[in-house]
């Protein structure tokens, strides 16, 4: 049953405007964001998010620089231009966060995410699992009689294909880590 | 040269080295070594609320007469989870409060010891930073911290949760210039080329409106001045919002009253009919904006704000001005001056008289009784008695609030105390207490409606306790005044739990506490009921008696553009005629 049936325009029979202006028109963005390693520094970006009603395709969070104390928090979110730009603000208010960045429109970058892949098969199956981790360039970390572990690096898409084909080979479990960015060629000021 | 003291006498001392003269605050075990340290001292003046919610209003309230951070000292789990609501509110409305929290020791947090909460953790999304200091060598920075934190660049409420160990625990002490504060510098100049660019749109506008909020009042009197010289030179009209009142005097030339929701008719419709509009320390709220897609739809639109979030938050604007409302104003000014203080005359001059022609609506006329105390006439009486006193107002939430906007005129910033983001029934009172600690001599009313004021009644012990004259000025209509209106209007007259039953006899409830209470029906014996109300030198709980049945005009029924305003008695005939429809 549906527990509200707001009809478009109805917002005039509440005492807040109903409509989502969100709606349409969302881009996927990349932020980076450098932190001091604070005790509950994640939990204010990530509270931000929940809190505020904005997504989290990916997040990945490690300390950086362990004289400065500061980690680097590599975010992949999704919204409408004016909702990337009020997340970047928003990231931006926090007290702990020393810079935000957006990949995404600051030029070039290079983004990478890990994944470790166990693969259990015999016979044809297991043969087939080795040959396409070798054009895919995945490392073999453990083996078994009955299974392989990969590890492979590359773009989120990359890993995503590694995972489609290893899906009939037997694929077992899958561990990845989010995406690591960082813009290309362009020398941060230290 | 450092000194070796207790954590807990690092907080008083960081205290002192603060400024702090008034703490407001509720004992507890966890916070105990810290009350011992303020019972040996006599530099801090603590007051006892009755309840940790009402420390953190008095504190606001405090802060909001002052300009000063206001303080509060609470135990840890139930103190501290009563003070949320008061933190919340304070974070809306980015007032500087720096609250301390005992917790449990170290060694017990994440035991579910007696009296644990997750402090930080609850308090995290309502507050603008909050620590857990865990060595007491880090206390002193921490607590140095906090208040530069609270009252830098968008001010707002911080949390220091100290636990007990930490209290008992000795350390270095280290002085407010030595302590590390921290990376957080916002900015508080804007660019030149952003503010020429300003300067332009002023010379250049023929419908302009100043549209000015509480940031004007935060960023310090200079920049209330500053306001009042730039609106004053170039002859715009200004409005404000419910936080910004008092910037420009209510007297003022160019004052078209507030705007937004229960705003004048003049201030909307200028608003909405604008050629420039210049936001000063406003956020858009959509208290004020109404419908999103027809806001003001042809008008440029500049916005100075100190807080990077709020430019383009809710409205795309043409050029955002990202800095301090007294710097951007000084520098404003400067530069409007120096390029010959153009402003288009002629087109004023019509603007104006369009301003004119809609201020003829007369859009706060009710119908006056001689039999009934009508709520504006209570509060326009009020408004005459009052005028020439050294006045501050605070309220509660309701329609009092919005008719205390409507009808009482203030002349100053830093007059009016009252909740405009969260909306918390159960502010003014403890609100004005935190005011009349910090202007003993002062006359302070909170104007009220009888169902907020008993949020936070029990604070009637601490105004008695103190001896603070805090004047409660209840619209008493036995009714939770704007739920009804909502339902009457919106809700197809189903008044759903919205009616005051079993009220107290406020007189006598006045009287247990030690106060007085005058109850007055009459429009007859208004004046001398408020009269002997402002003559006692004590606190006075007011039960005005008022029609009960009292709509709030004019009204921006949400989800309506500004131009749609409901109008008195005829607009609301036709609003009840949609009863019936579907209800979300």
């Amino acid at each position: 049953m549906p527990v509200l049936q707001i009809k478009k325009g109805a917002s005039r029979r509440s005492a807040y405007d109903l409509r989502n202006p969100n709606a349409d028109g969302e881009e996927r963005h990349t932020l980076a964001i450098v932190v001091d390693n604070e005790a509950g520094v994640l939990a204010r970006v990530i509270g931000l998010f929940s809190g505020r009603g904005y997504n989290i395709e990916s997040l990945t969070v490690a300390e950086v620089d362990h004289q400065g104390h500061t980690s680097r928090i590599t975010i992949v979110t999704t919204g409408t231009p004016a909702v990337i730009e009020q997340i970047k603000a928003q990231l931006g208010r926090i007290i702990p966060v020393h810079d935000v960045h957006d990949l995404t429109v600051e030029g070039p970058t290079v983004e990478r995410e890990l994944g470790l892949f166990k693969v259990a098969g015999t016979g044809d199956k297991r043969v087939e699992a080795l040959r396409l981790a070798d054009i895919f360039r995945a490392n073999v970390v453990d083996s078994t009689l009955e299974s392989f572990t990969f590890e492979i690096t590359g773009t989120p898409e990359k890993i995503d294909a590694f995972a489609d084909l290893m899906r009939p080979l037997g694929l077992n479990e899958v561990a990845r880590t989010g995406v690591a960015a960082l813009a290309r060629s362009r020398v941060e000021p230290r | 040269m450092t000194r070796q003291m207790t954590g807990a006498k690092m907080v008083v001392q960081a205290l002192k080295d603060q400024g702090v003269d008034v703490v407001f605050g509720y004992p507890g075990g966890a916070v105990l070594p810290i009350y011992d340290e303020i019972f040996q001292q006599n530099d801090i003046r603590h007051i006892l609320v009755r309840h940790e919610q009402g420390a953190v209003h008095a504190a606001e309230g405090y802060a909001r007469a002052t300009g000063k951070p206001g303080v509060v000292l609470v135990t840890s789990g139930p103190g501290a989870t009563n003070a949320v609501t008061g933190i919340t509110d304070a974070l809306m409305d980015s007032i500087p409060i720096v609250v301390i929290t005992g917790q449990v020791p170290t060694f017990m947090i994440g035991t579910d010891a007696f009296q644990e909460a997750d402090t930080v953790g609850i308090t995290r999304p309502c507050t603008k930073h909050n620590w857990l200091v865990k060595d007491t060598d880090d206390l002193p920075h921490k607590l140095h911290q906090a208040f530069h934190v609270a009252t830098t660049g968008r001010p707002g409420p911080v949390l220091i949760d100290i636990p007990k160990d930490v209290q008992f625990a000795t350390g270095d002490y280290v002085p407010p210039r030595k302590a590390d504060t921290g990376h957080y510098r916002p900015r508080l100049k804007a660019s030149r080329s952003e503010i020429e660019a300003l300067a332009v749109m002023i010379e250049q506008a023929e419908r302009p409106v100043f549209y000015t909020g509480g940031g004007v009042i935060n960023s310090g009197p200079a920049a209330s001045q500053l306001l009042r010289e730039l609106v004053d030179a170039t002859g715009f009209p200004i409005t404000s919002t419910l936080m910004g009142l008092g910037a420009y005097p209510a007297s003022g030339r160019n004052w078209i009253g507030m705007l937004g929701m229960h705003g004048l008719y003049e201030a909307n419709m200028a608003m909405h009919d604008c050629d420039l509009m210049i936001a000063v320390g406003a956020r858009f709220d959509d208290r004020i904006t109404g419908r999103i897609d027809s806001f003001s739809p042809g008008s440029q639109k500049a916005h100075i704000d100190i807080d990077p979030s709020s430019l383009n938050k809710v409205i795309q604007v043409d050029l955002p001005v990202l800095g301090d409302v007294g710097h951007v104003l000084e520098d404003l000014l400067k530069i409007w001056k120096s390029r010959g203080r153009k402003v288009k005359k002629d087109a004023l001059k019509k603007w104006w008289e369009q301003i004119g022609k809609w201020r003829k609506r007369n859009c706060l006329a009710y119908a006056p009784s001689d039999k009934v105390i009508k709520p504006q006439y209570a509060l326009q009486r009020l408004e005459a008695l009052t005028r020439e006193h050294d006045r501050y107002i605070t309220t509660e939430v309701g329609q009092h609030q919005m008719w205390a906007a409507q009808f009482m005129g203030f002349e100053a910033p830093n007059r009016f105390m009252t909740s405009g983001g969260l909306g918390t029934m159960g502010y003014g009172f403890p609100a004005s207490i935190g005011v009349q600690i910090a202007r003993p001599d002062a006359l302070v009313i909170n104007v009220a409606g009888e169902a907020s004021w008993l949020m936070n009644m029990q604070e009637l012990g601490t105004a008695a306790q103190y001896c603070l004259p805090v004047k409660q000025f209840i619209l008493n209509n036995e009714r939770l005044g704007m739920v009804r209106q909502w339902q009457q209007l919106l809700h197809g007259e189903r008044y759903s739990h919205s009616w005051s039953e079993s009220l107290p006899d406020f007189v006598k409830l006045a009287e247990a506490f030690g106060a007085k209470g005058i109850q007055c029906s009459d429009p007859a014996d208004l004046d001398d009921a408020i009269a002997e109300m402002i003559g006692h030198d004590g606190p006075v709980v007011f039960d005005c008696l008022v029609e009960k049945h009292e709509n709030c005009f004019p009204m921006i029924p949400s989800g309506a553009p500004h131009n749609e305003m409901l109008m008195g008695d005829a607009a609301a005939t036709d609003a009840i005629g949609a009863k019936g429809a579907v209800l979300v």
